[in-house]
């Protein structure tokens, strides 16, 4: 039950507003095209440095929010720790902002109602709110499980506490609910509301651990990867990651146009950064490969 | 005013002279979403290869200041697939496409050749010379004028004689133009240039190496003088062969320099990163360009920056005669 891709498009955005979140920068954009074709999980492209920059890759963000003020607006959040987030976090209100999107294939959602645990850790959270209203509004119940290295990098607590059923948090250094990571929790979050899914964003080794809990519970996990991506648009072949498709092959699919999101236990973690021998074309892959 | 712009690689006719860079548009179709294809002058696709690549393990690019470092390692489907899907899909839409191929042997771009001519819709070949020969060690095909030529002259023999070949070649040679005569002599119809240097850039933070494959292309405006200086030198040399240049265009200035340098058609790559419709936003800035110095043709431009200091533009020369 694959979501089908919309067609994306470029606008002008305007930047509404901009926001500190704890240890996060959020830029709320009025992009109406993007913000009409919107679904959970996807993502938007936003060109860096102005018109005379010298950074050619666009930055990818997951949308964390979108309303319907102003003909549509997006809002993303991210660190401003490289020199291309760094120039976003200094755009201010009226400022204008190439955007594209929406991008990706979102979130598949479950036809009748579920329970449904969502997993963020970082600013991977961002993702899960769009999700959590989306599910909530088919009549199905939420629970958040997010987490960081430290109390400012979890994002939305508070947010998540007001939407889901239960909010469970984690930091790796206790300053903040549980000491650990989402995937220490989760087993516990998984048996006591009985959950049917989980949905889950975030660096790849938490989506690692994610799945590896779901798949022991065996429900369905659906993941939202944050792969390095130049164009966002499935041209570049940079945001590569080895996944198995329905015919049992590993193939090197492009997070951005066959993802985003896969079906977590199809993603081989253990053998991302890598080209797996037995992936098709991978080199020296034998006599599958000859063409 | 409107400016004709049409263009010709070899003997065919391109209703304009931007096309998109090998290994930049991926199958065609993800473009598709943002603008018909069809628009553009062609469409050159990544580098076809006899088997399905999965290409090097990632990250694949790094960012540099206005460049971009890539070893993708030709990921692809392979010949077979390239043929039964991504080619017809193009065909069906009236994409002109310019197919590009790449081979670790000479029999293997003479198969690939061999699979291509009776294909419709392949409008010309491009044959990628940047790739490593298994048969030499390893080092590319671009580097040695004989190597490139002997690749040229097997493909151009098994192509069908109306679909131009077309020689790739690499900056990183001692002499492009000795490379480039080479490959014209072995039967290549027409040049493009340049592939991307190959270049690196290490982590400070990891500090190791940013690619996973270690060295990549460079690509973007960094490399645009280096672009020019090729185009520059080999049409100097070989003025009646046409030219597709590229290298670092952002604007439909940059596709000017290239013209003047003497490319007839220029390619956008790495732009088209940045933004998903550089090519028509090029092509019309070059249209508004050459209307704005009363250019009536493309083809009154090529080259132009070559003629002797002093004398003024042709173009001029025959608005004065008319005058007369």
């Amino acid at each position: 039950m694959r979501e089908t891709a919309v067609t994306p498009v470029q606008v002008t955005g305007t930047v509404l507003t901009t926001r500190r979140v704890d240890a996060y920068h959020a830029l709320t954009v009025v992009a109406p095209g993007v913000a009409e074709r919107f679904r959970p999980g996807h993502f938007v492209s936003v060109a860096v440095g102005g018109p005379q920059t010298s950074m050619l890759t666009r930055r990818v963000f997951f949308v964390h929010d979108v309303k319907p003020d102003y003909g549509g607006t997006v809002e993303f959040v991210f660190t401003g720790r490289g020199p291309g987030t760094a120039w976003l976090a200094e755009r201010r209100a009226r400022d204008t902002l190439d955007l594209v999107g929406p991008l990706g294939r979102p979130f598949p959602l479950p036809r009748d109602p579920a329970t449904c645990v969502l997993v963020g850790a970082e600013y991977g959270s961002a993702t899960l709110f769009t999700v959590a209203d989306a599910l909530q509004q088919r009549g199905c119940r939420v629970d958040f499980v997010l987490g960081a290295a430290s109390a400012d990098r979890v994002f939305g607590a508070l947010r998540a506490r007001r939407m889901g059923e239960t909010t469970t948090l984690t930091t790796e250094d206790g300053s903040l609910g549980m000491r650990g990571r989402v995937a220490d929790v989760l087993p516990g979050v998984i048996a006591d509301v009985r959950a049917d899914a989980v949905y889950a964003c975030g660096p790849m080794d938490t989506l690692r651990g994610v799945t590896a809990v779901a798949v022991e519970f065996d429900i369905p996990v659906q993941v939202a990867v944050e792969e390095r991506m130049a164009c966002g648009i499935g041209v570049c072949m940079t945001c590569v990651l080895p996944v198995i498709g329905d015919d049992g092959v590993t193939r090197m699919v492009r997070s951005c146009v066959e993802g985003p999101v896969f079906r977590g236990e199809r993603v081989r973690f253990d053998d991302v950064g890598t080209i797996p021998f037995d992936a098709l074309g991978a080199p020296g892959g034998g006599t599958r490969n000859v063409g | 005013m409107s400016v004709d712009m049409r263009t010709y690689l070899g003997h065919v006719e391109l209703g304009n002279p931007i096309t998109t860079a090998a290994g930049c548009a991926a199958s065609g179709a993800e473009l598709a979403q943002f603008f018909d294809l069809a628009r553009i002058g062609a469409l050159t696709t990544r580098s076809i290869t006899m088997a399905p690549r999965a290409g090097r393990p990632t990250p694949r690019v790094a960012e540099t200041p206005s460049g971009l470092l890539n070893a993708v390692g030709l990921q692809g489907p392979g010949v077979d697939a390239f043929l039964e899907r991504e080619l017809p899909w193009l065909a069906q839409r009236g994409i002109r496409t310019v197919v590009s191929i790449g081979g670790g042997t000479v029999a293997e771009y003479t198969a690939l050749a061999r699979r291509l001519t009776d294909a419709p819709g392949v409008t010309a070949v491009e044959v990628n010379l940047s790739c490593p020969n298994i048969e030499d060690r390893g080092r590319v095909f671009a580097r040695d004028g004989a190597a490139s030529a002997e690749v040229v002259a097997s493909v151009r023999s098994v192509m069908r004689y109306d679909v131009p070949v077309v020689a790739k070649l690499s900056p990183d040679v001692m002499d492009i133009v000795s490379v480039a005569r080479a490959c014209v002599d072995g039967g290549a119809d027409a040049l493009s240039m340049i592939n991307s240097p190959i270049g690196m850039s290490i982590d400070t933070e990891a500090m190791r190496p940013s690619l996973a494959a270690v060295t990549g292309g460079l690509s973007g405006p960094a490399i645009r003088p280096l672009a020019v200086r090729c185009v520059w030198q080999v049409h100097a040399a070989l003025p009646s062969v046409p030219i597709i240049g590229m290298g670092g265009v952002l604007t439909g200035r940059d596709a000017f320099e290239l013209i003047l340098a003497g490319a007839c058609v220029v390619a956008v790559g790495t732009a088209l990163f940045h933004d998903p419709y550089a090519c028509l936003r090029v092509l019309r800035e070059l249209e508004e360009l050459l209307a704005a110095r009363g250019f009536h043709r493309l083809a009154d431009a090529v080259g132009l920056a070559h003629r002797p200091p002093g004398t003024s533009t042709r173009h001029r020369i025959d608005l004065e005669e008319s005058s007369l």
